[in-house]
């Protein structure tokens, strides 16, 4: 027991001793949390929108200012020439281009059929579906509002609650998952290099014939990560809750629970990393070259799971970070206990004895 | 000359040497390039309706039954209670729940209105908005339904229609993979160009080489040149290999001018090499310049506009979105092959790439001191 003591002290000094890497790992979380919290969302905001109006007439102005006044796009005018659309699109990073036909009103008060022209610059599809539904929906009011002088019998209508999120904004979806990568990558890459970095000098070999047990080499190792990640973890909610305005709604216990969980297992997978690599550069490479985008796509954060195709679904389950976010949204932003997220606990707790027990088989006694 | 043509024997045969970590820098991109697209999504489907029925007459079953075979929406479940359709919810088994109140149908007859309740797991904002959105629209295709059925169409006026004419250019399929792949492929290079070059210096530091090289007369800038032409290389091999893989495995053909996206290549490399040197240069452990690169890789590919629109982003975030070559890279490469934009279109792009190599790459080679 002693000399695990003493095991860990010697690694925590390494740790220690290491400003700028030690900046780093604090940093690191601090600025993505706050950059991520605030700038991403999959919403289309600002988005450039032309309109071509050859109509000039009554009901194209009144749709028009519609589209100005609903503050979602930023709405330009310009003159008519079909020739100018290519240019538009590719020159001024126009998304959109509304266009009305001469003799818009007319058309729709004598023959009471108009047409309306929406071309979408469809290289971002995300975009164009979004902006089409929007303009089309505005298109709908304009023309709803023109009948709704005679009240309409029967009317069936809806009120809709948006629950966990009224204001729909995108840091509930984003801060768990920027939270499950950013502990997964750095614990499995300090891990990984850690223990990599002292085959490379050599002072493995000193550690693997002391009378220590070489299991314990690694336990040793572990500790210092382990405590630094649950850093990482509070610094995190706490700006999550005092900046971003996302408290933890559930037990702050339990999700400091699940996340020692979720920080083992990335431990363990690190830990299997450096027994199959045998230089720091290799295994930087698997552990970021190989998993930054893997992680990213099979958590569900970025890309729902349920819109993959089967196989790349069941591959998400192999993906750590994914059972970790659904734990996260669920204690801190639904607030649920542990009786709701038992499953992903369990898989989790099964992932890091299998990646131990791989990786302790793996490890060699002997370097060759 | 000739020294350079030495120390770039010295570095390819180093990197020819060591085999695994070459197989990793051909392997991995190509791999994540043929299954990653895949994954990569964001049409809204598949969205899970729970149905709490407290009516359960004939026009609540119709109004299900329309719903379901919309195709938007898969029926989960239909509860008896709220408090039901709530536990679904929190299991993540709904996405919405649509609540129809006790006697719908009679008293849609007797009080001419009547309100359905619908709540949305709204974690996800735009799914749940568009989700919401697709009900409504449902519903008011029953209810038009409905009325046309219960009222003799005589008492109506003609009713005026505006037809929306929608046309999707470049990508009229709306395909994902049209959108993602030369994303992803940007990225793969980057990352390979980043990480090599950010670890490659101060590994010689490490293992005290460098004191070798240091104590002859080769210049600074003939050692960084000599560091950077085998990356060079290489990312240009690996942009080779994913531009095949493209062609091929997803038979996505540029639009614009294979050269044109080449010669951007070239000097966008460049810079994300001269980012790695520097790195190099500061850093005094591998471990350090890998969590230097780590950091970095991070913001650009979150703030690349790779998965979500930099044009959403807030006006500060967009600033800083400026100063990220990926996003660049990112960028042009959509705009080449889908849109098949010309050197006129980028040339923005080309001037502001060049400009960070330039920078970067100098203040490489005036931070690295041949004396310790």
């Amino acid at each position: 027991m002693n000399q695990l003591l003493s095991f860990v002290r010697k690694e925590f000094l390494h740790v220690l001793r290491d400003r700028k890497t030690l900046l780093i790992l604090f940093g690191l979380p601090i600025v993505q949390i706050l950059l991520f919290g605030f700038a991403l969302t999959n919403e289309v905001r600002n988005a450039n929108i032309a309109i071509i109006d050859d109509a000039h007439d009554v009901a194209s102005r009144k749709i028009i200012g519609m589209v100005s006044a609903s503050g979602s796009f930023r709405v330009r005018e310009v003159q008519g020439g079909h020739a100018s659309i290519e240019e538009l699109f590719r020159n001024s990073g126009v998304k959109l281009i509304v266009l009305f036909p001469a003799n818009f009103n007319n058309d729709l008060m004598h023959t009471q059929h108009a047409r309306v022209q929406i071309i979408a610059d469809a290289s971002d599809p995300n975009t164009a579906s979004t902006l089409t539904t929007y303009v089309s929906a505005i298109i709908a009011d304009y023309q709803k509002s023109t009948v709704q002088s005679t009240a309409l019998p029967f009317a069936i209508n809806t009120q809709v609650r948006m629950l966990y999120n009224p204001q729909l904004k995108g840091a509930p979806n984003f801060v768990p998952g920027v939270m499950a990568l950013v502990l997964m990558l750095v614990c499995v890459m300090m891990t990984s290099i850690a223990i990599v970095r002292e085959k490379e000098l050599g002072t493995m070999e000193i550690l693997l014939v002391s009378p220590f047990r070489p299991i314990l080499v690694i336990v040793a190792k572990v500790v210092p990560y382990l405590l630094l990640s649950l850093v990482n973890v509070a610094t995190i909610l706490v700006l999550s809750t005092y900046v971003l305005d996302l408290p933890v709604q559930g037990s702050v216990l339990l999700l400091f629970g699940v996340s020692t969980i979720f920080i083992l297992t990335s431990l363990a997978l690190g830990l299997l990393i450096s027994t199959i690599t045998n230089s720091q550069q290799s295994a930087m490479l698997f552990s970021m070259m190989g998993m930054l985008l893997p992680t990213i796509m099979f958590s569900g954060f970025m890309f729902p799971i349920e819109n993959m195709p089967i196989p790349l679904q069941v591959i998400s389950n192999v993906v750590p970070a994914r059972w970790y976010y659904t734990i996260v949204k669920a204690v801190m932003i639904k607030g649920l206990g542990i009786t709701s997220i038992w499953r992903e606990l369990l898989v989790l707790v099964g992932m890091t004895v299998v990646l131990v027990v791989i990786s302790v088989r793996k490890f060699k006694v002997r370097l060759a | 000359m000739r020294t350079i043509l030495f120390l770039l024997r010295k570095e390819f045969r180093q990197i020819f040497r060591n085999v695994t970590i070459l197989r990793l820098i051909l392997i991995l991109p190509v791999m994540q390039l043929v299954i990653l697209p895949n994954a990569a999504n964001f049409e809204v489907k598949n969205i899970t309706v729970c149905i709490v029925d407290h009516d359960h007459s004939v026009g609540s079953q119709r109004l299900v039954t329309s719903i379901t075979a919309s195709g938007y929406f898969k029926l989960a479940h239909v509860t008896p209670s709220y408090h039901d359709a709530m536990a679904l919810i929190e299991a993540d088994k709904a996405d919405l729940i649509l609540e129809i109140p006790q006697g719908f149908d009679r008293a849609l007859i007797r009080d001419n209105k009547q309100t359905l309740f619908i709540a949305v797991n709204a974690i996800n904002g735009v799914k749940a908005n568009l989700g919401a959105a697709y009900l409504n629209t449902i519903i008011t295709q029953y209810n038009a339904q409905l009325r046309s059925q219960w009222i003799q169409p005589a008492r109506f006026g003609p009713v005026s229609r505006i037809e929306i004419a929608a046309l999707n250019k470049y990508n009229p399929y709306l395909s994902y993979k049209v959108y993602m792949v030369p994303g992803i492929l940007a990225f793969l290079v980057t990352m390979v160009a980043a990480y090599l070059s950010a670890l490659n210096i101060v590994k010689e530091k490490e293992s005290g080489t460098i004191e070798q090289i240091n104590v002859t007369p080769i210049r600074k800038y003939q050692f960084i040149l000599g560091k950077m032409i085998p990356f060079w290389v290489l990312g240009l091999v690996v942009f080779t290999i994913g531009m095949l893989v493209m062609r091929l495995v997803y038979g996505i053909v540029p639009e614009g001018s294979v050269l044109l996206l080449y010669s951007f290549a070239v000097v966008y490399i460049f810079s994300v090499l001269g980012m790695g040197l520097l790195v190099s240069t500061y850093a005094e452990t591998q471990q350090q310049a890998m969590f230097v690169a780590f950091f970095f890789i991070m913001i650009f590919i979150m703030m690349g506009g790779l998965f979500t629109s930099t044009d959403s982003m807030p006006a500060w975030a967009q600033m800083i979105t400026r100063f990220n070559p990926v996003r660049y890279f990112i960028e042009v490469m959509r705009m080449v092959v889908i849109r098949g934009s010309t050197f006129d279109d980028i040339k923005y792009h080309f001037l502001t790439v060049f400009g960070m190599g330039i920078f970067l790459n100098g203040w490489a080679v005036l931070n690295y001191r041949k004396t310790s």
